[in-house]
């Protein structure tokens, strides 16, 4: 086994075990660190497939920023989610058997060839001065340009929905009015009373 | 391969729609501020300057199929027709919809701007000629459709159908992807025309189990986004929980996109499977029918009864598929667009029924209508006989076109099946049409309705007669549009 299948072995398995663990954990928090380290590790086996750009961006954008964020709303919102996991064990069995079933005949299917290998480059290795972020703008900005649009009219209508859905006003919710809090004056606040001495 | 912006212009309409969507957006913000109506005409104009776009690229087409932006977008007679049935019919639909919205507070620019986000989804899934592009626009569709059933977020009823249908539409987008993961595995290919090229060449397609297997897949996909049994189990709370004038919009126009993603992938993508996928979807077709019929029958709910003979009628598309002959697509385009206005004009009846105070959904808001207003009642005897496919309405000229294919074709039992279902089916719109006629009313509230609501209702109505007296134009025009495509 060569050194870069060794690496390969232990992304993959760090990458499962912790996919594995974001399902099952009860703990929210843990379950978000563990889908953090999913995508470290899928980071890095980007990384050592030439795929640098991609193995960067994926830590910059999900893990500091999109995780990060999750986790702010974990702790902020304080949820409790284990009634939604009560009946785990009990279905297990049931569950693993079927998911069983299916991917013993998925496996067995797939299994039978058909892929054609021969359609597809090998891998090829690349030097130094081989710019994984050029091949990448090469491929969206001009063979996929339709569909790369079409991606950024989704994220559009998913800002707008998101917007449509959340921006409402709700009589009875509670908002801060800075200009009212700007404007207040020791009168609105403070009243003195003027009271008779007790004897 | 290079190409440079320019090669765009094949696909001026959806950007025109794009960059109206874009302006529409910003001028509820600024111009319209506190009066969508301006928004509602700048979006009544964008879809008909985009429909006469299409009409007027269609004309240089001559008869044939074009490709273009590396072989990711088609032209043909097919699309054109379909995309400006979809524009027409989704300007009918918003036009009944101001309506609903005056009086449901959800006068708001943003379901306009998100409808026509889900218009521009449907044309590109129309002219998709790539698995990619395809099941880009069917998520640009699906994706405002979630946030339309889900806007009037105080109502649980809606919410709950958001969420069941986000959720359900999810799946369904995941298998649909799947089965195209290996369709690309096999070929090579996102290409259309390359999937196509590939499969002919392939001997003993029948019987190549990772084919069968994709396949598998993919039709699942499509019935899901078809409501056919047994993948129908979105359709009747997603129309009974959303708001009447997205269900309105829902039950049209998105029909005839899903009849068009049908088409694409299978009827010409998986042409040379043909012999496989004709049995899933006669399986689904008849399963359709006869659960879509029967189970409309139990139903109160007059939202319910119509989403049950939804996959009734989506039943009868599938079979008119099934026969994979140029004459079994043109009908089942047909029936798709007779369906999509039929769907329109009995949802319109609820709105039309519906005020400031209600908004109905019970069969019982039907009771006595022809002594309330007796034309509302003549039209909606109109277009209750055409879904039910009495002559001398659209409907029976829909239905038995594909009949005739299916006989034609030898499947006797099918045939036999889709005409004892369909007088079954008959007996819950002749119910409706009895509680029109002659119960009493239970309410004396007058119905109001702006004038071009009323003119555009009793068009709707009427247009059932006409094509269905005449229906020579609609099907020539259908029979064209599907030899000049690629199949």
């Amino acid at each position: 086994m060569s050194f870069e299948q060794l690496l390969f072995y232990l992304f993959s398995g760090v990458l499962l075990l912790s996919g594995i663990s974001m399902v099952t954990v009860r703990n929210p928090v843990y379950a978000a660190l563990s889908l953090i380290v999913c995508f470290f590790t899928s980071a890095a086996i980007w990384v050592t497939l030439e795929a640098e750009f991609l193995g960067i961006v994926l830590v910059l954008v999900y893990v500091g920023a999109v995780m990060v964020l999750f986790l702010f709303v974990i702790m902020m919102l304080d949820i409790n989610h284990n009634h939604l996991k009560e009946g785990f064990i009990k279905y297990l069995p049931v569950g693993l058997l079927v998911a069983l079933v299916i991917a013993v005949e998925m496996i067995l299917v797939l299994n039978g060839g058909g892929f054609d290998g021969e359609k597809y480059m090998q891998g090829q290795r690349h030097g130094a001065d081989y710019s994984n972020t050029k091949a990448l703008g090469e491929v969206l900005y001009k063979q996929y340009l339709y569909p790369f649009e079409i991606a950024a009219v989704i994220l559009l209508v998913a800002i707008i929905a998101a917007i449509t859905l959340t921006l409402r006003r709700r009589p009875n919710s509670k908002s801060q009015n800075i200009d009212q809090q700007v404007r207040v004056k020791r009168e609105d606040r403070v009243r003195l009373v003027k009271m008779e001495a007790e004897k | 391969m290079n190409f440079d912006m320019s090669a765009f212009a094949i696909a001026s309409p959806e950007v025109f729609l794009l960059a109206a969507l874009c302006t529409v957006l910003l001028m509820d913000l600024w111009v319209a501020k506190g009066a969508p109506l301006i928004t509602y005409l700048a979006t009544q104009l964008a879809l008909w300057a985009t429909a006469l776009l299409v009409l007027g690229k269609s004309f240089n087409s001559e008869g044939a199929f074009i490709t273009g932006l590396g072989g990711m977008y088609i032209v043909d007679g097919l699309g054109d027709i379909l995309k400006i049935s979809i524009l027409l019919i989704s300007s009918l639909t918003f036009a009944y919809s101001r309506k609903y919205l005056r009086e449901q507070n959800m006068w708001r620019g943003e379901f306009f701007v998100l409808g026509m986000a889900a218009i521009l989804g449907m044309m590109i899934m129309i002219s998709g000629y790539n698995l990619l592009v395809l099941y880009l626009g069917l998520e640009l569709l699906a994706l405002s459709m979630y946030a339309l059933v889900a806007m009037q977020r105080d109502n649980s009823n809606a919410s709950e159908a958001a969420m069941k249908y986000f959720v359900l539409g999810a799946i369904a987008s995941g298998l649909l992807l799947y089965g195209i993961s290996m369709l690309y595995g096999m070929s090579g290919s996102l290409n259309i025309i390359d999937l196509k090229a590939y499969f002919q060449a392939q001997a003993g397609l029948h019987t190549n189990i990772l084919f069968l297997f994709s396949m598998t897949f993919i039709v699942a996909g499509i019935a899901f986004k078809f409501g056919a049994v047994p993948f129908h189990m979105w359709v009747p709370d997603v129309y009974q929980g959303a708001p009447t004038a997205v269900t309105l919009f829902l039950g049209s126009a998105p029909k005839i996109a899903a009849f068009a993603l049908l088409i694409r992938l299978l009827a010409d993508g998986l042409g040379a499977g043909q012999s496989s996928w004709s049995q899933m979807l006669m399986l689904l077709g008849l399963l359709s029918i006869v659960m879509g019929n029967l189970m409309a029958i139990a139903q109160t709910s007059l939202k319910r009864m119509f989403a049950y003979s939804t996959i009734a009628h989506m039943g009868f598309v599938l079979l008119g598929v099934l026969v994979g002959t140029e004459d079994g697509y043109s009908a089942a385009m047909f029936y798709t667009i007779i369906y999509a206005l039929m769907s329109a004009g009995g949802f319109a009846v609820l709105i039309l029924l519906g005020n400031r105070m209600s908004d109905p959904d019970n069969l019982d808001c039907l009771r006595g209508l022809n002594d309330r207003h007796p034309w509302y009642a003549f039209i909606m005897l109109l277009i209750f006989f055409s879904m039910a496919g009495i002559p001398p309405t659209a409907g029976f000229y829909a239905k038995l076109s594909v009949i005739k294919v299916v006989m034609g074709e030898g499947y006797l039992l099918v045939a036999l099946t889709m005409v004892v279902m369909s007088v079954v089916g008959a007996f819950y719109y002749l119910r409706a049409i009895k509680l029109m006629y002659f119960d009493e009313p239970e309410e004396s509230t007058p119905i109001v309705a702006e004038v071009d609501f009323q003119v555009l209702f009793s068009f709707n109505g009427l247009l059932m007669v006409i094509l269905g007296v005449f229906p020579g134009v609609l099907m020539g025009i259908c029979s064209i549009a599907v030899s000049t495509s690629n199949l």
